[in-house]
C-alpha cells in the first residue's frame, strides 16, 4: 500500500485540482490544522500499551472505570437554580422525577459573590440567574424532601465556597444524616475565576488557602465529597481554544496539588477527590480528544512528577456541559441540535457526569420544557444510540489518537511557559492567561464576523427567529428573601452567632483551618454575607487590572 | 478639520463578571477607528455615568449577562436625564429577552445586541446613529 505522503502528494493533489478543497477553515478550534487523511502511517510509533492501555488502567486514557458505560451510565446531572430557595426546590423535584441521576446547584450573583440578599450590590441580581442563598435556613427549604444520603449535589460556588459547603454540610446533619454518607461536589476552584469567570472576592493567596483548606479537612470529615472541581469550562466560555481550556485546568489543578503538598498533606489523601470539569464545545473530535488527553496529562502528572501511589489520585473524573457559548438566539431551536452533537462528544470523551444546555439559554435561564428536552437529549445518546456499549470506541482510530497526542504535547508547552512565568498566581499576575483568551476570542469572533467561519443562523442560512418562550423571575424574590433573612436574624441566639464569627477571624488571622468556624457559623444560623465581610476585613478584596 | 474619533464607553455593571462580550467588543469598536474606554468589571450606575461625562462619550454600551438588565438600564436612562446627559447613547449587549427589549427601548435605550450579533452590525449602528445625531 502507498505511503501516506506519497498517496497525498500524488492522487490527492491531482483529485484536487480538478475538484478544488471547499473555502472552509479545515483547522479546528485550536487552531490545529488536519491533514486530509490519517493512515496507519500516523500511529507508526503509537505506543498502545503506554498510551492507551485498558480503561481503568494507567494513563486511563480510555476512561478511569474498567466497565465505562456498560456498568453504569454517567450521572446525568443538569445545573439549575432561579427565584427563592422553594422554586428551586420544586424544579429539582421535577428533574429527579424525570429520570435525573444528581442535582447541580446555581446561585445567583449575589451568592456567589458572598453578599446577602438585602445587600445594595444585590440590587436587581437576586434570584436571577440562580438561587439566592443568604443563611442555612435557605439551604434547609432547597433540600427540603431531598435525602443527601441518596442524592449527590454538586454546587458551583467559589468564593464562598467553604460558607456555602458547610451550610449544605449542616443541613444534612440537621437531618441526621452522616456525614461520611454524603457524597457531592463543590466547585471551589478560585484560580479559574482569576483567569476567567471573575468571581473573585479576595487576593489570589488567601484565595488559594482557604480552597487547601476544604482538601485538609474534607477527606477526613466527609469522605466522599469532592471538594473541588477544577474548571475548564469557564475559561473556554470566555473565549479560549481547547487547548488552551485544557491546559490553563491541568496547570490550575497542579497548582493546588502543590499547594497542598507545601501544607504538608499527603497526596494519596486529597488527590483522590479531586474532580475535574470540562466544557463540549462545537468540534467533535478536537472535544473527544480533549478528554482522552486530560486523563492521560493528569495520570502521569500525579504519578510520574508528583509521586502519588494510589491508582485514584492519578484518575481524572470529570463532569462535562455542553457550551453555552455556542448557543444563539437566532433561530434558537437549533441548539437542540448543537446540544446532541457536543453532548455526543462528551459521551465518547468518556465524561463521568454531563450537563446539556437548554435550546433557550442565549435568551434566559432555561423554561421547564427546555431543561426537560435537554435532559432528555442525554437519554436518547444513552439509551437510542448504542454509543454506551462499547467502552472508548474511537480509540485506535488513526485521526483521533493523533489529535490527542498533539494536544498533550501543545497542553506541556502551556505547562513549560506558565512554569516560566513563575507559576499560575504569577501568570494571573501579569495578565498572561487574560491576554492568552483575550486574543482567542477576539480571532474567533473576527472569523465568524468575516464569514470565514460559518455559524448556521447567525451569519448564514439566516431565518426570521420564531418566539419561544421564555423563563421570568418574578421581581417579588428579592423581597422574600431579604424578609426570611430578617426573620433568621430576629429568631437566631445572637451570642453564638457572635463568638462562631469571630472563631471565624481568628482562624483566618491566625493562618488555621477555617472549616470547622464555617461549621459552626452554619449551625448559628450566620449569614452568608457576614462570613464574609469577616474575610473581606482579614483578606482584603482583589480587583484586577483593566485590560482590553 | 478632521473628523472627531466616536469616543465610546463600554461598562460592565453590577456583579457579573462575564466579560468576554465586553472585551471582544472593545477590541472590534476599537479596531474599526473608534476610540473605546472600558470600565472593567463591578460597576456601579453612578460610576459608569461619572465616567461617561468626565471622558466625554457618544455612547454607552453596557453588557449584562446576569439577568439584571431591567434593574441597570432603567437607573442608568433615569440618571443620565437627571445629569442631563441624555444626548449620549445607550446600546447594550447580552442575555436580553424580546419583550426586555421593546420595553427597553421605550425608555430610551438605543439596540440591545443578543448572543450571535456580529461586531460589524454594531460597528454600523453605532457609525449610523451617532453621525444622525450630530
Amino acid at each position: 500500500m502507498k505511503a501516506k505522503k506519497d498517496w497525498l502528494n500524488s492522487d490527492y493533489k491531482e483529485a484536487s485540482s480538478k475538484f478544488p478543497e471547499r473555502k472552509y477553515p479545515f483547522r479546528n478550534l485550536s487552531d490545529i490544522e488536519p491533514d486530509p487523511i490519517y493512515t496507519q502511517d500516523d500511529l507508526e510509533d503509537f505506543d498502545v500499551e503506554n498510551e492507551l492501555s485498558y480503561p481503568g488502567e494507567y494513563p486511563y486514557t480510555r476512561g478511569v472505570q474498567k466497565t465505562m458505560y456498560r456498568g453504569r451510565l454517567w450521572t446525568m446531572r443538569m445545573f439549575a437554580g432561579l427565584g427563592t430557595a422553594e422554586q428551586t426546590n420544586q424544579r429539582f423535584k421535577k428533574l429527579l422525577a424525570a429520570g435525573q441521576t444528581g442535582l447541580s446547584t446555581a446561585f445567583d450573583l449575589p451568592t456567589l459573590m458572598g453578599y446577602d440578599s438585602d445587600h445594595e450590590f444585590s440590587r436587581g441580581e437576586v434570584g436571577k440567574c440562580g438561587v439566592a442563598v443568604s443563611s442555612l435556613a435557605d439551604m434547609e427549604i432547597l433540600f427540603d424532601g431531598i435525602d443527601p444520603e441518596t442524592v449527590t449535589t454538586s454546587m458551583t460556588i467559589n468564593s464562598p465556597a467553604n460558607a456555602i459547603w458547610a451550610m449544605y454540610l449542616a443541613m444534612a446533619e440537621k437531618k441526621g444524616a452522616e456525614l461520611s454518607k454524603v457524597g457531592g461536589t463543590i466547585q471551589n476552584d478560585i484560580l479559574k475565576e482569576f483567569i476567567a469567570q471573575k468571581e473573585y472576592i479576595f487576593p489570589p493567596e488567601p484565595s488559594v488557602k482557604l480552597v487547601i483548606d476544604t482538601f485538609e479537612w474534607g477527606p477526613k470529615n466527609v469522605p466522599r465529597w469532592n471538594f473541588i472541581s477544577v474548571s475548564g469550562y469557564h475559561i473556554r466560555e470566555a473565549g479560549s481554544t481547547a487547548v488552551q481550556e485544557l491546559a490553563f485546568t491541568l496547570a490550575d489543578g497542579i497548582h493546588y496539588v502543590r499547594s497542598a503538598l507545601e501544607r504538608g498533606l499527603d497526596i494519596d489523601e486529597f488527590a483522590p477527590r479531586i474532580s475535574f470539569f470540562f466544557n463540549v464545545h462545537n468540534d467533535f473530535f478536537e472535544e473527544i480528544a480533549k478528554f482522552r488527553a486530560a486523563r492521560r496529562i493528569w495520570a502521569r502528572q500525579m504519578r510520574e512528577v508528583y509521586g502519588a501511589k494510589n491508582p485514584k489520585s492519578w484518575m481524572l473524573r470529570t463532569h462535562a456541559q455542553t457550551a453555552g457559548v455556542s448557543l444563539t438566539a437566532q433561530q434558537p431551536l437549533l441548539n437542540i441540535a448543537r446540544v446532541a452533537i457536543q453532548g455526543l462528544a462528551g459521551v465518547l470523551g468518556g465524561t463521568n457526569s454531563l450537563h446539556t444546555d437548554s435550546y433557550d439559554e442565549a435568551l434566559s435561564l432555561p423554561t421547564e420544557e427546555a431543561a426537560k428536552i435537554a435532559l432528555r437529549t442525554q437519554q436518547v445518546i444513552a439509551y437510542e444510540t448504542g454509543v454506551s456499549s462499547v467502552i472508548d470506541p474511537l480509540a485506535g482510530s488513526y485521526y483521533l489518537e493523533n489529535l490527542t497526542d498533539e494536544m498533550e504535547r501543545q497542553c506541556l508547552v502551556y505547562f513549560e511557559q506558565i512554569d516560566a512565568l513563575g507559576g499560575v498566581e504569577k501568570a494571573i499576575d501579569v495578565g498572561f492567561f487574560a491576554r492568552e483568551i483575550g486574543d482567542a476570542s477576539y480571532q474567533q469572533q473576527r472569523e465568524i464576523d468575516s464569514k470565514e467561519r460559518i455559524i448556521v443562523g447567525v451569519n448564514d442560512f439566516v431565518d426570521d427567529t420564531a418566539k419561544i418562550p421564555i423563563q421570568e423571575i418574578d421581581k417579588s424574590v428579592e423581597i422574600i428573601q431579604a424578609k426570611r433573612l430578617s426573620e433568621v436574624k430576629a429568631n437566631r441566639n445572637e451570642a453564638a452567632v457572635k463568638s462562631a464569627l469571630e472563631a471565624l477571624r481568628l482562624a483566618s488571622v491566625n493562618g488555621n483551618n477555617t472549616m470547622p468556624a464555617f461549621m459552626a457559623c452554619a449551625h448559628a444560623y450566620a449569614s452568608l454575607g457576614e462570613q464574609m465581610d469577616v474575610l473581606r476585613q482579614v483578606y482584603g478584596i482583589y480587583e484586577e487590572p483593566v485590560l482590553i | 478639520m478632521t473628523e472627531k474619533k466616536i469616543r465610546i464607553l463600554v461598562a460592565k455593571p453590577g456583579l457579573d463578571g462575564h466579560d468576554r462580550g465586553a472585551k471582544v467588543i472593545a477590541r472590534a469598536l476599537r479596531d474599526a477607528g473608534m476610540e473605546v474606554i472600558y470600565t472593567g468589571l463591578r460597576q456601579t450606575s453612578e460610576m459608569i455615568i461619572n465616567t461617561a461625562i468626565q471622558e466625554d462619550v457618544d455612547a454607552i454600551g453596557l453588557s449584562i449577562l446576569s439577568g439584571a438588565h431591567m434593574h441597570y438600564f432603567p437607573e442608568i436612562m433615569q440618571a443620565l436625564k437627571e445629569r442631563k446627559a441624555e444626548d449620549i447613547l445607550v446600546f447594550g449587549g447580552g442575555i436580553v429577552p424580546d419583550e426586555d427589549i421593546t420595553s427597553l427601548k421605550e425608555i430610551g435605550v438605543g439596540e440591545i445586541f443578543t448572543p450571535g450579533a456580529s461586531s460589524q452590525e454594531i460597528i454600523e449602528y453605532l457609525k449610523e446613529t451617532i453621525r444622525k445625531e450630530d
